[in-house]
């Protein structure tokens, strides 16, 4: 069923292929192949220690900054290996941005937070276009209605759902092609929550969203497509109602239904 | 009463008497260095030259030798220092090379300070023929205060939190830009206070400065960075070793001492003030 729909190439966003992934000799990722539509959420859920963060960590590069690592495989990002060697890795990281576990904006004011994207990548020339820049990505992060009146306060002031939106609007400033999304809720309270689903939801129109998630009703409500990691292997993959009203493996009807995890 | 209560006195009353031990001989060296030093303390004392073989006048060439070489040590010990933590910490790769950089960088903080003395006189003095100058004296104290500034500087830029630097890193900052717009500026307070803390050392120190920098008499300022100079824990050692009039030149010797523990003593206190302002602004 999902083949089908993801037949189409011109749809997927990135393709996964032949992934494997080790720390020193410790093989984390094992031959994952996936491929990830654009304009769609796809969520990876999965018990803990199964490799969702290292698994989204790869979609971007982010793991290059770590030591003892190896990768195998190709993750294509518009039909080009994000791995091969002519690619700018920071080229690849502005186009593919990430959102974090824990909010984390920098001890700046609100403003500074979302333009520093925009100046170290020099994507804006004068000081009024800066400005409009920043209001759209707080808007397009549900944010600036909160905080038009107080832009050069620190960002660390705001509440935790508020600074992960800000982190938000930090990534769409830039503006990336997908945002990764590693559990951006598992700091937060359960309206913080709700409010970070919905703007995920309107988030899709525009971008391609990947998201690790733990919360099994939260791949269930906000996504249109599942992974389910385990153990480092891709257990299944399916259309997101599929994966949860009759998946084809015993074992995630088991992990879905909270007989593990 | 029990045993348990009897030891759990016993430890108390004997930290106490420790830490009274402590407290008493730092207020006996302040006592005895004011007491002492105080009543040649004025403004012709701060502002003059020395006169009559030093057993009159002033000590202003002493305190300006002093600024001049701990200014120049720093000069060329904050930029190599800040550098090689900046390498150390955010771009070499943690294998043995770095692990024996390190562990030699730490025991150059331990080795002692005449050592230095000679290493400079061979090097800055001789093979490089800046002779007993401000030059080869700062750069002597810089070599000597080099480990302390790489280590709390090293400390401040681990101390910001890896977070910050993947966010920048995820928006398409190259590493350069993180580290310069990111880690620099929220590590900035820790890295002053280290050097600070240097200054504070490198202008107490005599053993470096002996063969490389300072002269014991001086009848003019000095004139360029290839000129002698006197300096503060010199100007004491000579007072009390050398000379015929110990009456005159021991009180001026104590007011010496006073004026550079105060100097150092002043440094201390903005570090302090420094790293106490940069803990209330860090709020992660």
């Amino acid at each position: 069923m999902v083949d089908e729909i993801l037949q189409s190439k011109n749809d997927l966003k990135m393709q996964i292929r032949n992934l494997n992934f080790y720390y020193g000799t410790h093989q984390v990722l094992k031959n994952i192949n996936l491929n990830i539509k654009s304009n769609a959420i796809t969520a990876i859920i999965g018990p803990s220690g199964c490799g969702k963060t290292t698994f989204i960590r790869t979609l971007n590069r982010m793991n290059d900054i770590i030591l003892g690592i190896k990768i195998e495989g190709d993750i294509l990002f518009d039909h080009k290996n994000i791995y091969d060697d002519d690619i700018d890795v920071v080229d690849i990281r502005r186009k593919i941005g990430m959102v974090f576990q824990r909010p984390n904006p920098f001890p700046k004011s609100i403003f500074e937070n979302i333009a520093y994207g925009l100046k170290i990548n020099n994507l804006t020339v004068n000081k009024g276009e800066l400005r409009e820049r920043v209001e759209i990505a707080l808007r397009g992060a549900a944010l600036w209605e909160e905080v038009k009146d107080r832009l050069n306060t620190s960002a660390l002031d705001l509440s935790g759902g508020q600074q992960q939106r800000l982190c938000i609007a930090r990534a769409l400033a830039v503006q990336p092609k997908v945002i990764l999304f590693d559990e951006p809720c598992s700091a937060l309270d359960p309206i913080a929550t709700a409010k970070i689903e919905e703007l995920i939801q309107e988030l899709k129109e525009k971008y391609t969203i990947v998201i690790v998630t733990h919360n099994m009703q939260q791949a269930a409500r906000a996504s249109d497509f599942t992974a389910f990691l385990m153990l480092g292997e891709l257990v299944e993959f399916d259309i997101t109602e599929k994966i949860f009203t009759n998946p084809s493996q015993k074992i995630t009807e088991d992990y879905i239904t909270g007989r593990f995890g | 009463m029990n045993k348990r209560r009897f030891k759990e006195k016993l430890a108390y009353s004997f930290l106490i008497t420790m830490i009274s031990i402590i407290v008493l001989s730092i207020c006996l060296m302040f006592y005895f260095i004011i007491s002492r030093g105080i009543r040649v303390i004025n403004w012709e004392f701060l502002t003059q030259m020395p006169r009559k073989a030093m057993t009159a006048g002033g000590i202003f060439p002493a305190i300006l030798g002093t600024f001049y070489l701990t200014m120049g040590a720093i000069c060329f010990a904050l930029p190599l220092g800040v550098s090689a933590a900046i390498y150390l910490n955010e771009y070499a790769v943690q294998n043995r090379l770095v692990r024996i950089i390190r562990i030699s960088i730490n025991n150059l903080a331990g080795v002692p300070s005449v050592v230095f003395g000679l290493f400079g006189l061979a090097i800055f003095v001789k093979f490089l023929n800046f002779g007993v100058s401000i030059l080869s004296g700062s750069l002597t104290l810089g070599i000597l205060i080099l480990p302390t500034i790489i280590r709390a500087s090293e400390e401040a830029l681990s101390a910001v939190p890896n977070s910050f630097r993947e966010a920048s890193l995820a928006l398409g900052a190259t590493k350069w830009q993180t580290i310069q717009k990111i880690v620099l500026p929220n590590s900035f307070s820790g890295i002053l206070t280290g050097a600070i803390l240097s200054i504070g050392r490198a202008a107490g120190e005599t053993a470096p400065i002996l063969f490389t920098a300072v002269t014991f008499y001086s009848m003019r300022l000095p004139k360029s960075i290839f000129s002698e100079v006197m300096t503060l824990p010199y100007h004491i050692y000579a007072l009390m070793t050398e000379g015929t009039h110990p009456e005159s030149q021991v009180p001026i010797a104590y007011g010496t001492a006073l004026v550079l523990v105060f100097l150092v003593l002043g440094l201390n206190l903005i570090a302090v003030i420094l790293r106490n302002q940069f803990r209330r602004s860090k709020k992660w």
